[in-house]
């Protein structure tokens, strides 16, 4: 029992602060964080104007007016949504890396670029998923009241959108800040990168055990970040 | 809040702790199970299989052939071992940088890698007697004007994004490491799964340099003539050798008679065989 225990300690002992080795894990940390971060904008922003996109060529096919263009656009949307959601991200990173960023040696921007356009398609489908919960007449309402078409999207369907896809959109970044960890293979020194540098220095489980502890901090944060705006915007909930 | 978050997290810490305990008991018991005796080798007859384990991409030593199967130097010693034991050989392709830990935790018999024997891995395993002398060696783009002796090339390195293998001695060597002579100063190093990756980013013109072992550096200049060519200058001087599990001196011996046959002409003629393959 002691003799375990005193070697679980020097494990951890020479894996995180022997030779200063815990910088290396907020060195790798940092990075993981700049790809997160990077990709979720990134995600938010391209799956924001797809959803748009497809919910209004939707609306306007069902009116019987659906311009060119939108279909035309719609049509792309679809092929996205289908191209990424049917690879593994492992995949696309790869290509994205070695295919279009060809002389790029950071590795960081293929991967923000590769992980965002992922997030992107599946961040897209939630938002779509989430105006098409909001009730016809909220949109009717609005623009009875004279609001134009933009306006009522805006201010009325998409806050309301917003309150209903918060779970699983924090769902989905939760996954991308954790599907990060495969940035090592485009040559990133993200955390998980790192550990397995000190893993063939130390040679014992002890970088990954601490790995896996900055990951579930990073989500428990997330989690309490989600709680926090969840309550926020139940306030004026009569429910 | 607060109270309740700084539990979970104890609670999870605790339970890694115990985690990492589990398994460094079952690392115990099998390393315990292996000091009676000669049970290395009696329980890889009984399994009628010896399993070796190797990155299959680091030509002549191992690459996957067209038909899946792992081949090289490496492999073909390896089959000469499995014959002595009168076994099956099996061969499991892996990240380099994981072999030493996957032979550690016992998911193979022996490693055959074209790994160099470093001080660091031998506090975790054995090494056999050394089949190859091996070195160091940096690739470039053929138009690239970087020459010079060791000195020079470190300099001139410093600072330039180098292309490695992972968790290899070139690894070491471009990040600086003492223990393997280098006097390279922050270089960018990007650390790739394979050393034909490394090539890929090297021709592409991601990396400036790749830092390899010598044979690897020549079948990969192979590869891609008229497009990268390796220096003349050898960086180290380093041998490589099969790696074993600690206390398990019966297969090491065995291992070793092999080697000693190999070594010096045949591996050459090996070496010669595979680089055309």
């Amino acid at each position: 029992m002691n003799e375990w225990f005193a070697k679980v300690v020097s494990d951890f002992q020479g894996a995180f602060i022997e030779g200063d080795r815990w910088k290396l894990y907020f060195q790798g940390l940092g990075k993981t964080l700049q790809i997160a971060a990077g990709a979720v904008i990134l995600g938010i922003v391209i799956g924001i104007v797809i959803a748009i996109i497809k919910v209004s060529a939707n609306q306007r096919s069902n009116s019987g007016k659906c311009p060119i263009v939108l279909k035309i656009l719609e049509k792309i949307c679809d092929i996205y949504l289908t191209v990424i959601r049917g690879t593994p991200v492992m995949v696309q990173l790869l290509i994205i890396y070695a295919g279009i960023f060809v002389t790029m040696t950071d590795g960081t921007i293929a991967a923000i670029v590769g992980f965002g356009i992922n997030s992107g398609a599946y961040v897209a489908e939630i938002i779509r998923a989430g105006i098409q919960s909001i009730d016809k007449g909220q949109t009717e309402a609005g623009r009875s009241l004279g609001l134009t078409s933009g306006q009522t999207m805006r201010l009325i369907v998409l806050p309301q959108a917003i309150r209903n896809i918060l779970p699983a959109l924090f769902n989905e970044f939760i996954t991308l800040l954790k599907e990060t960890s495969v940035a090592g293979y485009v040559a990133v020194q993200d955390i998980l990168k790192m550990a397995t540098n000190i893993q063939n220095k130390v040679y014992n489980i002890a970088p990954l055990m601490i790995t896996a502890v900055f990951y579930l901090v990073l989500v428990i944060i997330m989690t309490q970040v989600q709680k926090q705006i969840e309550r926020r915007l139940a306030q004026s909930d009569r429910r | 809040m607060k109270k309740k978050f700084a539990l979970a997290l104890a609670a999870f810490m605790m339970m890694g702790t115990l985690a990492a305990c589990g398994s460094t008991n079952t690392n115990q018991g099998s390393d315990a199970g292996n000091t009676s005796g000669s049970s290395a080798v009696d329980a890889i007859k009984e399994k009628g299989e010896i399993v070796m384990l190797t990155n299959a991409a680091f030509p002549p030593f191992e690459y996957l052939a067209d038909d899946g199967s792992v081949q090289g130097v490496d492999a073909d010693i390896a089959q000469a071992v499995a014959d002595k034991l009168g076994v099956k050989l099996k061969i499991v392709d892996m990240d380099f940088d994981s072999i030493v830990n996957s032979l550690k935790a016992g998911k193979g018999d022996f490693a055959a890698a074209g790994m160099t024997v470093t001080e660091e891995r031998l506090k975790q395993v054995d090494f056999s007697d050394e089949y190859v002398t091996s070195s160091q060696m940096v690739v470039v783009r053929e138009d690239s004007d970087l020459e010079g002796d060791k000195a020079a090339l470190d300099a001139a390195l410093s600072g330039k994004n180098i292309a490695v293998q992972a968790g290899t001695t070139g690894d070491w060597y471009a990040g600086g490491d003492e223990t393997t002579g280098s006097t390279i100063k922050d270089a960018n190093v990007l650390q790739y799964k394979s050393a034909t990756e490394a090539a890929l980013h090297l021709a592409s013109g991601k990396a400036d340099a790749i830092i390899i072992d010598q044979k690897p550096a020549e079948a990969i200049v192979a590869a891609n003539e008229g497009k990268l060519k390796v220096l003349d200058t050898k960086l180290t001087d380093e041998q490589y050798a099969f790696a074993v599990q600690k206390n398990q001196e019966d297969l090491l011996a065995i291992i070793n008679e092999v080697v000693a046959e190999y070594k010096g002409d045949k591996v050459d003629e090996l070496i010669t065989k595979h680089m055309g393959a």
